[in-house]
Formats: C-alpha cells, sequence, structure tokens
C-alpha cells in the first residue's frame, strides 16, 4: 500500500515506516485532503478512529496533527501525521468522516487549530469566550482564563 | 442537505425570533441539571410540538484537563487519574493505560496478571453493564430493575475491594502487571458470584424482554445503521447492535484474551430493544470468560521486570482495548523523559454521544431519554 501511495504522492509522503509493530505516514500538509480520501476510499480506512494533536513549541512547524484510521476489512490501524507551523489551517476531514467533527473541536479546542470547511468550529469542552488553549505546552497548568472566571462564575480565582 | 448535516445538526439558535409567529418551533434546554442525562450534560432541543427537528449537544462541564494532568505528572503518578474518566469501569481504564504503557516500554505483563486482569475487567464489564441497565431502565420509567442491579453490582464491588481495598476507583493495576496478589480465597468468591450472577440475569430478563412497554419504549427507537455508526466512529454494544460484528478483545487480543472462547453477540436492527439483548447476551459472556479464567490462573509472578524510574524510549504508541463503553484507546507520546510528553484519551463515550443527534432527529421527546440511556454515556469520560 505504502509503495502504491508513495508512487502517487512522491515526496508528499515523508516517511513511512512501523514502530513497535504499529504503522505511521508522516506527510506533507499540502497532501492531507486528498490522501485522506483515498485511504478511506481505495485501501478500505472507513474508520476514523481519532484526530488530535501534538504540541513543539520549538519547531518552526509547531504542532503534530495525527488521525488514527482503521480498517474493518484488513484488521489494521494506521497512523497519519502531519506537520503545521501555528495559524496555518487544515482541511477539515469531516466530509471524509463525519466523526471527525467533534474530535477536531477538541483539537481546537485544545491547541488552536483551525479546519477550515469544518460545519461548525467552535470550543466543545471549555466554555465559548474562554482565552488560551491548555494543551499547548506554553500554558501552564495552573493558569487559567481569570477574566472570565472572574465574570461568569463570580469569584476572584478558580485556583 | 450536505452530507455532514446528515450526522449532526448545528442549530442556528439566533435565528428564532423570525419565524416566531407562524411556526411552533420550540428550543428547550434539556440539563445540565437532569436526571436522565446521566451527569452534567446539557442537551439543546429544537422542537416541533413533541417532534425532535435538531439538538445540539453542550458538553465540558466535567472537563479536569486529564490529558494536560497527565504531561505534569510521571506515567506511574498517572495511573490512578484514568479511573476517574469513566468512573463506573475503572478497572478498563487502567488496563488500557498500563497496557499502552508497557507497549512503549517493550515489556510485558507476566501470564498470572493477565489472567487477574481479564478476570476483574470482565467483572467490571458486568458491573458496567449492570448499572447501564438499571439507570436505562429507570429512566424509561421500570424502577425495579435498579433495585435488583445495584444490589447485584455490589457483590462485583466487594469482591473489588477485597482485592485492593477500593470499590469504584480501584487503580487495581500497575505499569507492568498488578500490584497485589489474589487474596486467599479470591478464586471461590468469584466461582461463587459465577453461580450466583445469571439466575439473577434471567431475573432482568424476565422482567423486561418481553415487557410490553418496554417493547413499545424501545423497539425502533432510536435507530441507527451499521454504515452510520461506521460513519460516526461509534463502537461497542451500540455498533454490534447495529450488525457490526466488531470486537477488540478478537479484532486485536490483548491481556490473555486470545486464550479464551467467547460469541460476539450482535443484533440487526440498530434499535434501542437490540442494544438491550446485545449488552445482556454480552454479560453471559463476560461470565463464559470469567468462568474459564478462574479455573485456570498459572501460577507465577504478578508483575513484569521493570525499572523503579519509567523512562521510556522516545516513541509514541496507540493502544486500545474494548471497554463496556467502546473502544477506549490511549495514545502516548514519549520524549524519553519520565513524564508523558503528551496522554491522549480516545473516550468511546465523547465519541458515541456523537450519534446522538442523528438517531434522536424526527423522533419524540420521551425516546431523547431512552436513546442517552441506550448509549451507555460516563460524563466523566466524556468531559475528561
Amino acid at each position: 500500500m505504502v509503495t502504491r501511495l508513495k508512487q502517487q504522492y512522491g515526496t508528499g509522503i515523508r516517511e513511512a515506516s512501523t514502530y513497535l509493530g504499529q504503522a505511521y505516514m508522516v506527510v506533507d500538509f499540502s497532501v492531507i485532503p486528498e490522501l485522506l480520501q483515498v485511504l478511506r476510499d481505495q485501501e478500505e480506512f472507513d474508520y476514523c478512529v481519532d484526530v488530535t494533536a501534538l504540541h513543539y513549541p520549538q519547531r518552526e512547524k509547531q504542532f503534530d496533527v495525527i488521525w488514527i484510521l482503521y480498517s474493518f476489512a484488513k484488521n489494521e490501524r494506521i497512523r497519519v501525521k502531519t506537520m503545521i507551523a501555528d495559524g496555518e489551517a487544515l482541511p477539515s476531514s469531516t466530509p471524509v468522516w463525519p466523526t471527525a467533527n467533534w474530535l477536531e473541536r477538541e483539537v481546537y479546542d485544545m491547541f488552536g487549530i483551525r479546519f477550515d470547511g469544518h460545519p461548525d468550529l467552535k470550543r466543545i469542552l471549555l466554555p465559548e469566550g474562554w482565552k488560551g488553549h491548555p494543551l499547548r505546552k506554553d500554558y501552564g497548568i495552573t493558569q487559567q482564563d481569570q477574566e472570565w472566571v472572574q465574570i461568569n462564575l463570580g469569584i476572584e480565582s478558580g485556583q | 442537505m450536505t452530507d455532514s448535516a446528515k450526522y449532526i445538526s448545528h442549530l442556528e439558535l439566533g435565528e428564532r425570533d423570525e419565524t416566531f409567529l407562524d411556526s411552533n418551533e420550540l428550543i428547550i434546554n434539556m440539563g445540565p441539571q437532569h436526571p436522565a442525562t446521566h451527569g452534567v450534560l446539557r442537551v439543546i432541543l429544537k422542537l416541533d410540538g413533541e417532534k425532535v427537528l435538531g439538538t445540539e449537544c453542550v458538553i465540558g462541564y466535567l472537563h479536569r484537563g486529564v490529558e494536560k494532568i497527565a504531561e505534569h505528572r510521571t506515567y506511574t503518578m498517572f495511573n490512578p487519574y484514568v479511573d476517574r474518566m469513566d468512573y463506573v469501569a475503572a478497572v478498563s481504564n487502567g488496563l488500557g493505560y498500563c497496557e499502552a504503557v508497557e507497549k512503549l516500554l517493550n515489556v510485558e505483563a507476566p501470564p498470572r496478571a493477565n489472567y487477574i486482569r481479564v478476570i476483574l475487567a470482565e467483572l467490571n464489564r458486568l458491573a458496567s453493564h449492570m448499572l447501564w441497565l438499571g439507570t436505562h431502565a429507570l429512566d424509561i420509567g421500570a424502577m425495579t430493575p435498579l433495585f435488583y442491579t445495584f444490589r447485584d453490582r455490589e457483590e462485583i464491588l466487594k469482591i473489588f475491594e477485597k482485592y485492593c481495598g477500593a470499590r469504584l476507583t480501584t487503580h487495581a493495576f500497575r505499569i507492568g502487571g498488578c500490584q497485589y496478589e489474589t487474596y486467599e480465597g479470591f478464586e471461590r468468591d468469584v466461582e461463587k458470584f459465577l453461580a450466583f450472577v445469571p439466575p439473577k440475569i434471567d431475573e432482568y430478563e424476565e422482567l423486561l424482554t418481553g415487557n410490553r412497554i418496554w417493547l413499545e419504549r424501545t423497539r425502533g427507537v432510536g435507530v441507527i445503521s451499521g454504515k452510520d455508526c461506521v460513519a460516526l466512529g461509534v463502537t461497542g454494544p451500540v455498533l454490534r447492535a447495529s450488525g457490526v460484528k466488531w470486537d477488540i478483545r478478537k479484532a486485536k487480543p490483548y491481556a490473555a484474551y486470545s486464550d479464551f472462547d467467547f460469541e460476539i453477540p450482535t443484533g440487526q436492527n440498530g434499535d434501542t430493544y437490540d442494544r438491550y439483548l446485545v449488552r445482556m447476551r454480552e454479560m453471559r459472556q463476560s461470565l463464559r470468560i470469567i468462568e474459564q479464567a478462574v479455573g485456570k490462573i498459572p501460577e507465577g509472578p504478578i508483575m513484569a521486570r521493570i525499572p523503579k524510574v519509567l523512562k521510556p524510549p522516545v516513541g509514541e504508541i496507540y493502544h486500545s482495548i474494548e471497554a463496556p463503553k467502546g473502544e477506549l484507546g490511549y495514545f502516548v507520546v514519549s520524549d524519553g523523559s519520565t513524564q508523558p510528553y503528551r496522554v491522549r484519551v480516545r473516550p468511546p463515550s465523547f465519541v458515541n454521544l456523537q450519534a446522538l443527534d442523528m438517531m434522536v432527529r424526527g423522533a419524540l421527546v420521551a425516546d431523547v431519554v431512552a436513546v442517552i440511556g441506550t448509549l451507555d454515556i460516563v460524563l466523566g469520560e466524556v468531559d475528561r
């Protein structure tokens, strides 16, 4: 499968390997919408297990966005990973897997990564109007949106 | 209608006034404080009389930032936190986390530990399904099953308490195996439970399976097809009740599950009644697994040889298990230090709850309660 995809996308697929028996692919973010579509339609990865992200603040392209996909037909899992810079937006994978809807909202909420074409991109776990994205590495563990807490909860501090 | 709107509606709450005079549309809040939402879940319902036109879930009321906490604790210190996600199936949570970190460390729990893990995890599945049955039946109006299931669940919690001292947030397993050897008489207690519980399950079924009110309230309610389940990432009993025969215990066996003989119950209609039947049959299958396991727990150590300070090599791993609610996955990233760089939890309740909108659209308000119950969500896990 990897050789087939590599022929099609060439350098778009930077790395395809396994770690501890789990297959993963690191791809260029320009091939993302198309590649995910191909993975679903031609390679039968019909179940999107998870969409999540990682933050590396010291890197130029700060974020890793990861899709974990599963194929019922092949009983195989694969991770697709791409890197984007802060402020860049990825195309949404909701048209490919409707389940990505809430998962992408969570990534947006926690990391501030935007997904273009998402039907309703807004915060999901934190309240609307909260400032900051808590799973970024530069967000402290006891940090909070003081202003929001004072206005909405009527207390000095939530800590 | 666009494709995504087919699965999840997005209510435009601001536009109501324009159509106010010539329509019967009504927007009401269900929750966050509502007995039938199983926690603090708020569902905004758009209604036309009794009919549901669309819904929107507002979640996050129980958000504790578990994933953030993980980045500030060592691998071992984070272990008890996972119990607080799906607090009615804490053993499963711990099992998934321990196995994920073990994979990252490239160690395997010894066979004896794996057998103990399977027994406790299956007991926990029973406890979770019993709690689900009691509360789900109560939501629909049948009060008796609640008392029956809580009475019988108590027996499981007693075994947990004797094993590790805790009833709910058990922290039963450690990375590398189990902390505790089974107590004196563990096998006897489990065997006694195995003899005790099947007549009780018969009793629940007697109350509900052929009950006309139960049938009217559950048959054809909240129907979802297998294809839509897959598209929405729905897993666990909900997926199986829609006819997809998929269980991680079979598809990607973990712990000692490949040693045991059991079936994957499935349904055909994907309605609330089928989901009820699937879970009832799953309880009997769990008993079968425990029965096979308890008779032949191998001798040997219960802990693998692991260092005191855990420093997994740089890398990442995704490991998932079949929790009572569906696929519970852990994506753990190590940067070589003592603390995880990131722990991502793939919670089954969160993903399954997404299907609520599709399942209740076009149904009656009363069915919303039935469908929330049948999805078997735990808000601690939805919000983490």
